[in-house]
């Protein structure tokens, strides 16, 4: 079952055409990551899901009829959007950022009832930043301010939740602090979560269902347990690599292969010692 | 700051660093190409001679020149069209190499003395010695217009900020400047209608009213500005690298901003004071010239010294020509030429901090 | 119907029915405040002038118990003169308050970007070329605005807005509307250029009720119509995207709302001239005073309302009546704030 797919779409901005007759459907109550290269096409696919992005054929489809044929309110009660970019006001606070989430459910007789106050202390708490609430955006760190969006985006109490390299310009344990916060949010409230990452082994940790595109097609989907084989790195990144167990959980772990096998590892900064260390530089913190 | 960098800053490294890189053949290309702009100059020069309300035929230009008789066409040529032109050269010469030496200081495509405010600089002082110190004559301009040109220029620079300066926050405050000195302008205009009747003209920018007089007057100061221009072409290609690229090749860079700042205040001043405020020259020129010698300023300032007053001096003439037997002014078609240009140069490059 | 309070800054107001309004009471005080402030001005305005009046004076004949003299220097003279003040400063306060958002870039004001240099070229057109009257030169100024609004639009929007960009495009027009302004003039008689200098400084001299009726009746549907747009506004503020994903419908709202904002400057430039740095300053000043994000509509009108007829009044007491119009009193005044507030910024980082 799926409340949102994309149905045979093309994909263009300003004539430049990213992908062509690209079909992919969200699993309900999954945690959907989308990966692969740069310029593949996956940040323009979710933006084609959350309706930013009006395809040039094909259609998005939500709920069984076309994405674009709902109100823009409606959508915004259904399905929220965790954008790469957002602009916080100048002088905004915490709260304040996270209450403007409400937007698409309050109405101009219809500012703020109890029911949205609440809203925002839980969205505040299950991100973590309710201590801050009466502290201003400017002032937080990037991690912290990300968790602040992502409150927003929780606020809006949508089934369904869009994120957009939420992970990127954060520090390793940033990145993971959201990422842990995303696997909650999808497994104690049910959440369907589709998100955008770059980093492969967080991908296949965190996703229920892994979707990887190159060049504008989908080369393989399904859990990453299953599909996540050097082959498809290599087809998909064009990356000789080895895939052996998460010590930590299990999941597939991709360690790229190394420059020279054993001895030949130039170990450049003298912290780590080991070549072994050395040659596996993106894979999780070991904690 | 923006993020397809003008080539004064992407390409700087390989011709200010190590210029013994350039190929050959582009320095001839490049010495060729000045030759040739200088014979457009001189066309250019010759149809200013010979065009206007009263066309003259270029053999009688030729006569007036250098067989003056004392016929009515020599008369025009000795006593109107000369002076216009020779101040159309210095003024032009000036802004170009300003605008150019600006945009190098300031590391700024977008910088021209029009839009940051240094002609209303000039223009406020102006008004204030006409309307409060009774000042009519053109002797009298030049030192109040050194005077604002220079308050300004000090002013905006301070504003714009030498570090983290952008060319946004540089154009704003510019534009902050202008609007000031605008209002302070138009008081005073209000409270004294001779001063009005006298500045409306000079506020537009015309070489209409030159004469020799004028163009013995401004000459020292032009002529000294672009000597100074061109020696500053060395440190203001280091410069183009960053300040301490450039302190790390042994440039000196206080006394370079300060003496790049002087020679602004001169170009400026003198240009303004003589024909009013004209726009958008000291912006065009540098962009025309660098796309053809690349960003070494060894180049781009006697291009720039040659062109801009082709500019110049082709607006005036296309002024005089366009609404004939009247003219327009020359600061009016320079700006309906270069706010387009300038438009152009925003649309065309992505502002990363947009 | 009771308050329940969420945290200290916002309160929201909620009724049995499930009705709810949300508010910050320093926003709303300070609203209340600057509206008592116009109002006090403009009594005040109304007792300037070479026949002074008293505060309690004024305040008679506007209720009917004036005397005869005092009913038509009051009514017929300065009350039309108070109502263009404050009709013009709510006009420019809010019409700069939603460029400033739209643009996300308090320089993105109408006065930075050319919109009063576009009213100018179109009365100066009527002015120097016609000769026309009054009525013409206003509509000659609604003209002129109308059409370089939608000039900056047109060159300045290219897939989505970009505040710089907008703000250069505006300040490369006003360069060139300026030019044509500089051309008009030389091309005038004395008289002419006179004139028309008067009416480039902007003033509220001798306005009457023929300038107060259309000017009352375009803020009358625009006021309540940019109001009503204010939470799309706010929205629109932290991005198209975010504002996109919580259902404001972006393009809808930034079109309607700065349509509504050239139509208001326009209309307010016809009736008194462009006065310069109402439109930049109030709303910056309004969020200082209430201390709160976002466009803040209500504040911003208000406090460009306070401070047009504030600055007539100090004009007419500090340099005597009619002697020095209230425009370039604020456009000195403006452009030293942004020169203040370019300062500023730079220390804060911003821009």
């Amino acid at each position: 079952m799926s409340r949102l797919s994309a149905e045979s779409v093309t994909l263009a901005y300003d004539g430049r055409v990213i992908a062509e007759d690209l079909s992919v459907a969200v699993p309900d109550n999954s945690f959907t990551v989308i990966v692969g290269p740069n310029a593949c096409g996956k940040s323009t696919l979710l933006r084609a899901l959350s309706r930013m992005l009006k395809p040039r054929a094909g259609s998005v489809l939500l709920d069984g009829a076309a994405i674009g044929s709902y109100p823009a309110r409606k959508v915004a009660r259904t399905l929220g959007l965790l954008p790469q970019s957002s602009v916080a006001p100048d002088g905004i606070t915490v709260a304040d950022l996270v209450a403007r989430g409400r937007h698409p459910h309050q109405g101009l007789l219809r500012q703020w009832s109890p029911e949205d106050e609440r809203i925002v202390q839980e969205s505040m708490a299950a991100t973590g930043v309710a201590a801050l609430a009466d502290r201003y955006v400017d002032e937080l760190s990037g991690g912290q301010r990300q968790r602040v969006w992502i409150a927003m985006a929780l606020a809006q109490r949508t089934p369904l939740l869009l994120l957009d390299e939420p992970t990127t310009f954060l520090d390793i344990q940033h990145q993971i602090e959201i990422l842990d916060l995303c696997a909650e949010l999808h497994e104690n409230q049910g959440r369907t979560l589709v998100a955008v990452l770059h980093d492969l082994n967080h991908a296949a940790r965190y996703a229920t269902h892994l979707i990887a595109m190159r060049d504008g097609r989908v080369v393989a989907e399904g859990a990453p347990g299953d599909i996540v084989t050097a082959e498809l790195v290599e087809r998909v990144f064009g990356l000789r690599c080895q895939v052996i167990d998460d010590p930590q959980t299990g999941t597939p772990l991709v360690v790229p292969a190394a420059r020279r096998v054993s001895t030949g590892v130039r170990v450049s900064t003298g912290v780590t010692g080991s070549s072994a260390a050395a040659a596996r530089p993106a894979g999780p913190p070991s904690a | 700051m923006l993020v397809d960098t003008s080539p004064q800053t992407s390409n700087a490294p390989r011709t200010a660093a190590a210029p013994e890189a350039v190929p050959r053949g582009r320095g001839a290309r490049r010495l060729a190409g000045l030759v040739v702009s200088t014979g457009v100059l001189l066309l250019v020069v010759v149809a200013s001679l010979a065009v206007g309300a009263k066309q003259i035929p270029v053999d009688q230009v030729w006569h007036g020149l250098f067989h003056y008789t004392g016929a009515d066409a020599d008369v025009v040529v000795r006593d109107v069209r000369v002076p216009r032109t020779a101040l159309g050269l210095l003024v032009g010469a000036g802004l170009g190499l300003a605008g150019t030496v600006m945009q190098a200081l300031t590391r700024n495509p977008l910088a021209d003395p029009g839009l940051f405010g240094i002609n209303a600089g000039a223009a406020a002082a102006v008004v204030s010695g006409v309307s409060f110190l009774g000042v009519t004559s053109l002797t009298g301009y030049v030192w109040f217009a050194f005077l604002g040109a220079a308050a300004v220029s000090v002013v905006v620079y301070a504003l714009g900020g030498s570090r983290g300066a952008t060319p946004v926050r540089l154009a704003l405050a510019g534009t902050a400047v202008t609007a000031a000195l605008n209002g302070y302008v138009y008081a005073v205009q209000l409270m004294d209608t001779a001063a009005l009747d006298r500045m409306r003209f000079w506020t537009v920018g015309s070489l209409a009213s030159a004469n020799a007089t004028v163009v013995r007057q401004v000459a020292p100061f032009v002529v000294a500005g672009i000597v100074l221009a061109l020696l500053l072409a060395r440190p203001l290609n280091a410069m183009a690298l960053g300040d301490d690229q450039a302190r790390a090749l042994g440039t000196r860079l206080t006394a370079t901003r300060v003496l790049a700042l002087l020679t602004v205040t001169l170009l400026c001043g003198a240009a303004t004071a003589a024909c009013g405020p004209v726009v958008f020259v000291g912006l065009m020129v540098p962009h025309v010239v660098r796309s053809f010698t690349g960003p070494d300023l060894r180049w781009v300032l006697p291009y720039a010294a040659v062109l801009a007053p082709v500019l110049l001096l082709g607006s005036d003439i296309a002024g005089r020509i366009l609404t004939r037997p009247s003219e327009l002014q020359v600061g009016i078609v320079t700006a309906l030429i270069g706010g387009p240009v300038f438009i152009h140069l925003v649309r065309r490059r992505r502002m990363a901090q947009l | 119907m009771n308050t329940t309070d969420s945290r200290p800054a916002v309160r929201a107001l909620r009724t049995r029915g499930g009705l709810s309004i949300r508010f910050a009471p320093r926003a709303v005080l300070v609203a209340a405040l600057l509206l008592a402030a116009a109002l006090a001005a403009s009594v005040a305005l109304i007792g300037t002038g070479d026949y002074p009046m008293t505060f309690a004076d004024v305040l008679r004949t506007l209720t009917g118990g004036g005397t005869e003299a005092q009913e038509f220097i009051v009514h017929d003279l300065r009350l039309p003169r108070v109502l263009v003040g404050l009709l013009v400063g709510t006009a420019l306060g809010l019409a700069g308050a939603v460029f400033q958002s739209v643009s996300r870039n308090p320089l993105g004001s109408p006065d930075v970007i050319g919109l009063g240099q576009g009213s100018s070229v179109g009365a100066l057109t009527v002015i120097v070329l016609f000769h026309g009257d009054p009525a013409a030169v206003a509509a000659g100024a609604v003209a002129g605005g109308l059409l370089s609004g939608a000039a900056i639009y047109a060159l300045a929007w290219q897939r989505g807005v970009h505040g710089y960009r907008f703000v250069l495009v505006g300040i490369a027009m006003s360069a060139v509307l300026v030019a044509v302004i500089g051309y008009l003039l030389t091309k005038a008689n004395l008289t002419d250029a006179a004139r028309a200098t008067v009416w480039m400084v902007g003033s509220l001299n001798g306005r009457d009720w023929s300038q107060v009726w259309p000017l009352l009746g375009v803020c009358a549907v625009l006021v309540p119509a940019v109001l009503g747009h204010g939470r799309s506004l706010r929205m629109l503020e932290m991005g198209d995207d975010s504002a996109y994903a919580l259902g404001v419908p972006v393009e809808r709202t930034r079109l309607v709302t700065t349509g509504a904002a050239v139509l208001l400057t326009a209309v307010a430039t016809a009736a008194a001239g462009p006065i310069s740095f109402v439109a930049l300053a109030a709303p910056q000043l309004a969020r200082r005073l209430t201390r709160s994000p976002g466009p803040n509509l209500t504040a911003a009108a208000s406090t460009g309302a306070a401070l047009l007829v504030g600055a007539d009044w100090a004009a007419q007491r500090l340099f005597g009546a009619d002697q020095l119009p209230v425009g370039a009193l604020t456009g000195m005044l403006g452009g030293c704030y942004l020169l203040w507030l370019l300062h500023t910024e730079r220390r804060a980082g911003r821009v």
